[in-house]
Protein backbone atom coordinates (compact mmCIF):
# COMPACT_ATOMS: atom_id res chain seq x y z
CA UNK A 1 0.00 0.00 0.00
CA UNK A 2 0.79 3.47 -0.66
CA UNK A 3 1.78 4.53 2.69
CA UNK A 4 4.44 7.32 3.65
CA UNK A 5 6.02 7.26 7.32
CA UNK A 6 5.48 9.31 9.76
CA UNK A 7 8.73 10.89 10.72
CA UNK A 8 10.80 9.88 7.59
CA UNK A 9 12.83 13.06 7.34
CA UNK A 10 14.48 12.95 10.77
CA UNK A 11 18.07 12.11 9.64
CA UNK A 12 17.91 14.34 6.67
CA UNK A 13 17.73 17.03 9.09
CA UNK A 14 17.61 19.52 6.32
CA UNK A 15 15.43 22.47 5.80
CA UNK A 16 12.66 20.21 4.04
CA UNK A 17 9.36 20.41 5.74
CA UNK A 18 8.19 17.25 7.77
CA UNK A 19 6.22 15.46 4.92
CA UNK A 20 2.83 15.20 6.34
CA UNK A 21 0.72 11.63 6.15
CA UNK A 22 -2.12 11.13 3.73
CA UNK A 23 -3.80 8.57 5.45
CA UNK A 24 -6.89 9.75 6.18
CA UNK A 25 -8.93 8.19 9.45
CA UNK A 26 -11.49 6.74 7.97
CA UNK A 27 -13.70 5.54 10.86
CA UNK A 28 -15.97 8.70 10.92
CA UNK A 29 -16.87 7.87 7.70
CA UNK A 30 -17.45 3.96 8.37
CA UNK A 31 -19.64 5.32 11.55
CA UNK A 32 -21.57 7.47 8.84
CA UNK A 33 -21.99 4.78 6.55
CA UNK A 34 -23.24 2.17 9.21
CA UNK A 35 -25.58 5.16 10.59
CA UNK A 36 -27.14 4.83 7.11
CA UNK A 37 -27.21 1.41 6.84
CA UNK A 38 -29.26 1.27 10.08
CA UNK A 39 -31.61 4.02 8.85
CA UNK A 40 -32.18 2.56 5.68
CA UNK A 41 -32.52 -1.02 7.04
CA UNK A 42 -35.45 0.44 9.59
CA UNK A 43 -37.39 2.87 6.91
CA UNK A 44 -37.69 0.59 4.29
CA UNK A 45 -39.08 -2.51 3.46
CA UNK A 46 -37.56 -5.34 0.94
CA UNK A 47 -40.23 -8.01 0.36
CA UNK A 48 -43.16 -6.71 -1.10
CA UNK A 49 -46.44 -8.26 1.12
CA UNK A 50 -47.98 -11.78 0.27
CA UNK A 51 -50.81 -11.58 -0.79
CA UNK A 52 -53.71 -14.42 -1.03
CA UNK A 53 -56.03 -14.33 -4.38
CA UNK A 54 -59.51 -14.74 -4.58
CA UNK A 55 -62.27 -14.77 -7.21
CA UNK A 56 -65.96 -14.31 -5.92
CA UNK A 57 -69.27 -15.92 -7.42
CA UNK A 58 -69.29 -13.18 -10.38
CA UNK A 59 -73.47 -12.54 -10.27
CA UNK A 60 -74.84 -13.52 -6.78
CA UNK A 61 -78.76 -14.09 -7.64
CA UNK A 62 -78.07 -15.52 -11.51
CA UNK A 63 -75.22 -17.98 -11.27
CA UNK A 64 -75.98 -19.01 -7.52
CA UNK A 65 -79.64 -21.01 -8.52
CA UNK A 66 -77.72 -22.48 -11.59
CA UNK A 67 -74.55 -23.67 -9.80
CA UNK A 68 -76.69 -24.69 -6.93
CA UNK A 69 -78.56 -27.53 -8.90
CA UNK A 70 -75.09 -28.68 -10.35
CA UNK A 71 -73.58 -29.35 -6.98
CA UNK A 72 -74.21 -32.88 -6.78
CA UNK A 73 -75.09 -34.40 -2.96
CA UNK A 74 -72.22 -36.42 -2.63
CA UNK A 75 -69.82 -33.71 -3.43
CA UNK A 76 -70.84 -31.11 -1.91
CA UNK A 77 -70.05 -29.75 1.56
CA UNK A 78 -70.80 -26.63 3.85
CA UNK A 79 -68.96 -25.15 6.15
CA UNK A 80 -70.49 -22.51 8.71
CA UNK A 81 -67.88 -19.91 10.32
CA UNK A 82 -69.34 -19.06 13.59
CA UNK A 83 -67.97 -17.21 17.12
CA UNK A 84 -64.82 -18.18 19.39
CA UNK A 85 -63.93 -19.28 15.30
CA UNK A 86 -65.64 -22.93 15.51
CA UNK A 87 -66.66 -24.00 12.22
CA UNK A 88 -69.65 -26.23 11.85
CA UNK A 89 -69.74 -28.69 8.61
CA UNK A 90 -72.07 -30.99 7.40
CA UNK A 91 -72.03 -32.76 3.76
CA UNK A 92 -74.42 -33.00 0.78
CA UNK A 93 -76.75 -29.92 -0.06
CA UNK A 94 -79.29 -30.13 3.00
CA UNK A 95 -82.09 -28.82 0.88
CA UNK A 96 -84.48 -31.37 2.23
CA UNK A 97 -86.21 -29.67 5.22
CA UNK A 98 -87.99 -33.24 6.33
CA UNK A 99 -83.95 -34.52 6.59
CA UNK A 100 -81.47 -32.40 8.40
CA UNK A 101 -77.81 -33.02 7.79
CA UNK A 102 -75.74 -34.26 10.37
CA UNK A 103 -73.92 -30.56 11.69
CA UNK A 104 -70.54 -31.40 13.21
CA UNK A 105 -68.69 -28.78 14.99
CA UNK A 106 -64.84 -28.15 15.19
CA UNK A 107 -62.16 -25.94 14.96
CA UNK A 108 -59.05 -24.69 13.36
CA UNK A 109 -56.61 -27.20 14.16
CA UNK A 110 -54.00 -29.45 12.89
CA UNK A 111 -55.06 -32.64 14.04
CA UNK A 112 -58.83 -33.68 13.77
CA UNK A 113 -59.77 -30.29 13.12
CA UNK A 114 -61.51 -28.86 9.73
CA UNK A 115 -58.61 -29.93 7.79
CA UNK A 116 -59.50 -34.02 8.50
CA UNK A 117 -62.81 -33.07 7.32
CA UNK A 118 -62.05 -31.76 4.24
CA UNK A 119 -59.44 -34.95 3.22
CA UNK A 120 -62.03 -37.21 4.46
CA UNK A 121 -64.28 -35.75 1.80
CA UNK A 122 -61.94 -35.43 -1.10
CA UNK A 123 -61.00 -38.82 -0.19
CA UNK A 124 -64.89 -39.73 -0.47
CA UNK A 125 -65.61 -38.42 -3.14
CA UNK A 126 -62.62 -39.82 -5.33
CA UNK A 127 -63.45 -43.08 -3.94
CA UNK A 128 -67.05 -42.59 -5.01
CA UNK A 129 -66.73 -40.64 -8.29
CA UNK A 130 -65.71 -44.06 -10.31
CA UNK A 131 -68.18 -45.81 -8.90
CA UNK A 132 -70.74 -46.03 -11.85
CA UNK A 133 -73.82 -44.91 -9.44
CA UNK A 134 -76.37 -42.74 -11.34
CA UNK A 135 -74.85 -38.84 -11.38
CA UNK A 136 -71.28 -39.71 -10.86
CA UNK A 137 -68.95 -38.69 -12.92
CA UNK A 138 -65.46 -39.76 -12.87
CA UNK A 139 -64.45 -36.21 -13.56
CA UNK A 140 -66.37 -35.00 -10.37
CA UNK A 141 -64.57 -32.98 -7.82
CA UNK A 142 -65.50 -31.79 -4.10
CA UNK A 143 -67.65 -28.33 -3.80
CA UNK A 144 -67.44 -26.63 -0.70
CA UNK A 145 -69.86 -23.63 -0.08
CA UNK A 146 -68.25 -21.75 2.95
CA UNK A 147 -70.65 -19.26 4.65
CA UNK A 148 -69.63 -17.17 7.36
CA UNK A 149 -71.97 -16.08 9.88
CA UNK A 150 -72.18 -12.30 11.21
CA UNK A 151 -70.21 -12.88 14.63
CA UNK A 152 -67.25 -14.94 12.50
CA UNK A 153 -64.34 -12.91 12.19
CA UNK A 154 -62.37 -12.62 8.82
CA UNK A 155 -59.30 -14.48 9.96
CA UNK A 156 -61.93 -17.54 9.94
CA UNK A 157 -62.33 -16.49 6.38
CA UNK A 158 -58.72 -16.73 5.36
CA UNK A 159 -58.33 -19.56 7.37
CA UNK A 160 -60.79 -21.59 5.21
CA UNK A 161 -59.48 -20.29 2.47
CA UNK A 162 -56.21 -21.45 2.96
CA UNK A 163 -57.45 -24.51 3.97
CA UNK A 164 -59.09 -25.10 0.43
CA UNK A 165 -55.41 -24.26 -1.00
CA UNK A 166 -53.77 -26.36 1.40
CA UNK A 167 -55.46 -29.56 0.72
CA UNK A 168 -55.98 -28.91 -2.54
CA UNK A 169 -59.81 -27.80 -3.11
CA UNK A 170 -60.39 -26.01 -6.56
CA UNK A 171 -63.92 -25.73 -6.52
CA UNK A 172 -65.66 -23.64 -3.32
CA UNK A 173 -67.28 -20.33 -3.05
CA UNK A 174 -67.60 -17.58 -0.48
CA UNK A 175 -71.50 -16.89 -0.05
CA UNK A 176 -73.78 -15.66 2.23
CA UNK A 177 -75.43 -17.28 5.42
CA UNK A 178 -78.88 -18.19 4.86
CA UNK A 179 -81.69 -18.13 7.78
CA UNK A 180 -81.76 -22.12 7.49
CA UNK A 181 -77.96 -22.55 8.05
CA UNK A 182 -78.10 -20.10 11.09
CA UNK A 183 -81.39 -22.54 12.34
CA UNK A 184 -78.13 -25.57 11.95
CA UNK A 185 -75.99 -23.35 13.96
CA UNK A 186 -78.32 -23.08 16.89
CA UNK A 187 -79.46 -26.22 16.97
CA UNK A 188 -75.96 -27.77 17.23
CA UNK A 189 -75.34 -25.67 20.07
CA UNK A 190 -78.36 -26.28 21.99
CA UNK A 191 -77.63 -30.08 21.77
CA UNK A 192 -74.48 -29.83 22.53
CA UNK A 193 -74.99 -27.51 25.91
CA UNK A 194 -77.93 -29.99 26.50
CA UNK A 195 -75.51 -33.16 26.43
CA UNK A 196 -72.31 -31.16 28.64
CA UNK A 197 -75.34 -30.63 31.68
CA UNK B 1 21.33 -5.00 23.19
CA UNK B 2 18.20 -6.19 23.75
CA UNK B 3 16.18 -4.49 21.64
CA UNK B 4 12.76 -2.75 22.70
CA UNK B 5 10.32 -4.21 20.75
CA UNK B 6 8.63 -1.92 18.51
CA UNK B 7 5.55 -0.36 19.36
CA UNK B 8 2.67 -1.23 17.08
CA UNK B 9 0.63 1.38 15.92
CA UNK B 10 -3.08 0.70 17.15
CA UNK B 11 -4.33 2.20 14.10
CA UNK B 12 -6.41 -0.23 11.78
CA UNK B 13 -6.69 0.70 8.26
CA UNK B 14 -10.32 1.27 7.80
CA UNK B 15 -10.41 1.60 4.04
CA UNK B 16 -11.65 -1.43 3.75
CA UNK B 17 -14.90 -1.35 6.26
CA UNK B 18 -15.63 1.72 4.66
CA UNK B 19 -15.84 0.06 1.39
CA UNK B 20 -18.20 -2.85 2.63
CA UNK B 21 -20.19 -0.16 4.16
CA UNK B 22 -20.61 2.08 1.51
CA UNK B 23 -21.43 -1.52 -0.45
CA UNK B 24 -23.90 -2.66 1.75
CA UNK B 25 -25.25 1.18 1.90
CA UNK B 26 -26.03 1.49 -2.10
CA UNK B 27 -27.20 -2.06 -2.06
CA UNK B 28 -30.29 -1.29 0.45
CA UNK B 29 -30.36 2.20 -1.55
CA UNK B 30 -31.12 0.38 -4.44
CA UNK B 31 -33.14 -2.55 -3.56
CA UNK B 32 -35.61 -1.41 -1.09
CA UNK B 33 -38.74 1.14 -0.75
CA UNK B 34 -39.72 2.67 1.68
CA UNK B 35 -42.09 1.94 4.08
CA UNK B 36 -45.80 2.99 3.18
CA UNK B 37 -47.44 4.96 6.17
CA UNK B 38 -49.93 3.72 7.61
CA UNK B 39 -52.80 5.19 9.61
CA UNK B 40 -53.86 2.39 11.55
CA UNK B 41 -52.21 -0.43 12.99
CA UNK B 42 -53.65 -4.02 11.31
CA UNK B 43 -52.71 -7.77 11.80
CA UNK B 44 -53.24 -9.43 8.80
CA UNK B 45 -53.69 -13.24 9.31
CA UNK B 46 -51.86 -15.97 7.64
CA UNK B 47 -52.19 -17.80 5.14
CA UNK B 48 -49.48 -20.44 2.51
CA UNK B 49 -50.13 -18.34 -0.51
CA UNK B 50 -47.10 -16.89 -1.56
CA UNK B 51 -48.14 -14.59 -4.37
CA UNK B 52 -45.84 -11.22 -4.27
CA UNK B 53 -48.51 -8.25 -4.00
CA UNK B 54 -48.98 -6.55 -7.81
CA UNK B 55 -47.48 -3.89 -8.84
CA UNK B 56 -49.98 -0.51 -9.33
CA UNK B 57 -52.16 -1.96 -6.90
CA UNK B 58 -55.29 0.00 -4.50
CA UNK B 59 -54.51 -0.91 -1.28
CA UNK B 60 -58.18 -0.85 1.14
CA UNK B 61 -57.08 -1.03 4.59
CA UNK B 62 -59.52 -2.22 6.91
CA UNK B 63 -58.46 -2.02 10.89
CA UNK B 64 -60.59 -4.44 13.61
CA UNK B 65 -63.20 -1.51 13.63
CA UNK B 66 -63.78 -1.81 10.44
CA UNK B 67 -62.94 1.97 8.62
CA UNK B 68 -62.08 1.37 5.69
CA UNK B 69 -58.94 3.37 4.06
CA UNK B 70 -57.83 3.65 0.62
CA UNK B 71 -54.28 3.91 -1.31
CA UNK B 72 -52.93 3.43 -4.54
CA UNK B 73 -49.33 2.90 -5.03
CA UNK B 74 -49.14 4.77 -8.63
CA UNK B 75 -48.64 8.44 -8.00
CA UNK B 76 -49.47 9.68 -11.76
CA UNK B 77 -53.13 7.89 -11.60
CA UNK B 78 -53.76 9.09 -7.75
CA UNK B 79 -53.25 12.82 -9.46
CA UNK B 80 -55.91 11.96 -12.29
CA UNK B 81 -57.60 10.27 -9.56
CA UNK B 82 -58.04 13.31 -7.44
CA UNK B 83 -58.71 15.51 -10.32
CA UNK B 84 -61.53 13.45 -11.11
CA UNK B 85 -62.86 13.88 -7.45
CA UNK B 86 -62.46 17.33 -7.27
CA UNK B 87 -64.70 18.03 -9.82
CA UNK B 88 -67.05 15.06 -9.57
CA UNK B 89 -67.61 15.90 -6.01
CA UNK B 90 -67.59 20.04 -6.37
CA UNK B 91 -64.24 20.26 -4.02
CA UNK B 92 -62.88 23.00 -5.58
CA UNK B 93 -59.55 21.37 -3.90
CA UNK B 94 -56.42 24.03 -4.55
CA UNK B 95 -53.25 22.36 -6.18
CA UNK B 96 -51.22 22.20 -3.20
CA UNK B 97 -54.18 20.48 -1.67
CA UNK B 98 -54.10 17.97 -4.36
CA UNK B 99 -50.65 17.12 -4.33
CA UNK B 100 -51.13 16.92 -0.36
CA UNK B 101 -53.77 13.99 -1.11
CA UNK B 102 -51.01 12.44 -3.92
CA UNK B 103 -48.03 12.16 -1.46
CA UNK B 104 -50.28 11.52 1.13
CA UNK B 105 -51.03 8.52 3.33
CA UNK B 106 -54.10 6.37 2.82
CA UNK B 107 -57.39 8.45 2.53
CA UNK B 108 -60.06 7.55 5.51
CA UNK B 109 -62.28 9.85 5.45
CA UNK B 110 -65.68 11.05 4.20
CA UNK B 111 -65.83 13.18 1.08
CA UNK B 112 -67.00 16.53 3.06
CA UNK B 113 -64.18 16.18 5.20
CA UNK B 114 -61.49 15.90 2.34
CA UNK B 115 -60.47 19.23 2.41
CA UNK B 116 -59.75 20.80 5.79
CA UNK B 117 -58.00 17.07 6.37
CA UNK B 118 -55.75 18.37 3.29
CA UNK B 119 -55.53 21.36 4.56
CA UNK B 120 -53.40 20.23 7.55
CA UNK B 121 -49.83 19.76 6.96
CA UNK B 122 -48.76 16.67 6.19
CA UNK B 123 -46.87 15.62 10.07
CA UNK B 124 -50.47 16.27 12.05
CA UNK B 125 -52.26 14.45 8.95
CA UNK B 126 -51.47 11.17 10.62
CA UNK B 127 -52.93 12.40 14.38
CA UNK B 128 -56.02 13.12 12.21
CA UNK B 129 -59.74 11.56 13.61
CA UNK B 130 -59.95 8.92 10.66
CA UNK B 131 -63.71 7.84 10.39
CA UNK B 132 -62.98 5.33 7.56
CA UNK B 133 -64.37 5.66 4.09
CA UNK B 134 -68.16 5.61 4.45
CA UNK B 135 -69.96 2.01 2.72
CA UNK B 136 -73.33 2.75 2.13
CA UNK B 137 -75.67 -0.91 1.99
CA UNK B 138 -76.88 0.18 -0.90
CA UNK B 139 -73.79 -0.54 -2.68
CA UNK B 140 -74.27 1.82 -5.98
CA UNK B 141 -71.27 4.18 -6.58
CA UNK B 142 -73.32 7.11 -5.99
CA UNK B 143 -74.06 6.85 -2.36
CA UNK B 144 -71.96 4.39 -1.56
CA UNK B 145 -68.44 6.40 -1.16
CA UNK B 146 -65.89 3.28 -0.86
CA UNK B 147 -67.44 2.00 -4.57
CA UNK B 148 -66.87 5.67 -5.73
CA UNK B 149 -63.39 5.75 -4.73
CA UNK B 150 -63.01 2.28 -6.33
CA UNK B 151 -64.53 2.89 -9.95
CA UNK B 152 -62.68 6.29 -10.15
CA UNK B 153 -59.56 4.98 -9.15
CA UNK B 154 -59.71 1.82 -12.00
CA UNK B 155 -60.53 4.43 -14.47
CA UNK B 156 -57.92 6.96 -13.48
CA UNK B 157 -55.66 3.80 -13.86
CA UNK B 158 -56.85 2.95 -17.17
CA UNK B 159 -56.46 6.25 -17.88
CA UNK B 160 -53.04 6.50 -16.83
CA UNK B 161 -52.27 2.70 -18.52
CA UNK B 162 -52.05 0.51 -15.44
CA UNK B 163 -55.17 -1.02 -14.87
CA UNK B 164 -54.95 -1.33 -11.22
CA UNK B 165 -55.65 -4.50 -9.27
CA UNK B 166 -57.24 -4.33 -5.80
CA UNK B 167 -56.05 -5.31 -2.31
CA UNK B 168 -57.53 -6.02 1.16
CA UNK B 169 -54.93 -5.55 4.14
CA UNK B 170 -57.95 -6.40 6.70
CA UNK B 171 -57.36 -7.04 10.63
CA UNK B 172 -57.82 -10.50 11.58
CA UNK B 173 -60.19 -9.71 14.44
CA UNK B 174 -62.94 -7.53 12.17
CA UNK B 175 -65.97 -8.59 12.17
CA UNK B 176 -66.95 -10.63 9.05
CA UNK B 177 -70.14 -8.09 8.41
CA UNK B 178 -68.04 -5.32 7.82
CA UNK B 179 -65.31 -7.34 5.64
CA UNK B 180 -68.17 -8.72 3.62
CA UNK B 181 -69.98 -5.04 3.11
CA UNK B 182 -66.25 -4.37 1.86
CA UNK B 183 -66.12 -7.24 -0.37
CA UNK B 184 -69.97 -6.25 -1.58
CA UNK B 185 -68.97 -3.12 -2.70
CA UNK B 186 -66.48 -4.64 -4.99
CA UNK B 187 -68.47 -7.53 -6.38
CA UNK B 188 -71.27 -5.22 -6.52
CA UNK B 189 -69.19 -2.75 -8.82
CA UNK B 190 -67.71 -5.27 -11.09
CA UNK B 191 -64.77 -6.47 -9.37
CA UNK B 192 -64.76 -10.35 -8.85
CA UNK B 193 -61.08 -11.15 -8.54
CA UNK B 194 -58.80 -9.67 -6.00
CA UNK B 195 -56.05 -10.19 -3.45
CA UNK B 196 -55.72 -10.48 0.12
CA UNK B 197 -52.90 -9.10 1.99
CA UNK B 198 -51.87 -12.42 4.48
CA UNK B 199 -48.34 -13.28 5.88
CA UNK B 200 -46.78 -16.00 4.75
CA UNK B 201 -46.54 -18.77 7.35
CA UNK B 202 -45.37 -22.51 6.32
CA UNK B 203 -47.43 -25.04 4.64
CA UNK B 204 -48.40 -28.64 7.38
CA UNK B 205 -46.50 -31.71 6.30
CA UNK B 206 -48.89 -34.21 5.07
CA UNK B 207 -51.57 -32.14 3.10
CA UNK B 208 -51.93 -32.03 -0.48
CA UNK B 209 -50.35 -28.33 -0.80
CA UNK B 210 -47.43 -30.09 0.69
CA UNK B 211 -46.61 -32.60 -1.28
CA UNK B 212 -47.40 -30.53 -4.12
CA UNK B 213 -44.40 -28.33 -3.20
CA UNK B 214 -42.64 -30.58 -2.44
CA UNK B 215 -42.59 -32.02 -6.29
CA UNK B 216 -42.12 -28.19 -7.43
CA UNK B 217 -39.11 -28.35 -5.51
Amino acid sequence: MAEIQEKSGGKKGGKKGKKLSTRIDLTPMVDLGFLLITFFIFTTTMAKPKTMEINMPVDEKKVEEKDKNKVKDYTAMTILLSKEHRVYYYTGIADDPMNPPDVKVTYFQNKNGIRDAIIALKKRVYEERNNGAAGHNPKDEPVILIKPAENSEYVDMVNILDEMQINGITTYALIDITEVDKGFISATEAANAGGAQ
Amino acid sequence: MAHKLPRKSTHIDMTAMCDVAFLLLTFFMLATKFKPDEPVVVKTPSSISDIIMPENSILLTVDSKGKVFFDYDNKKAKKILIEEISKAKGLNLTPEEQASFVNGASFGLPFNQMKAYLDVEPMQQREYAFTGIPIDTSFVAETNELGYWVQAARSAGQTEGHAPRICIKCDGATVYPEVKNVIKTLTRNGIDRFNLLTSLEAIPEGTDAYEENKKAN
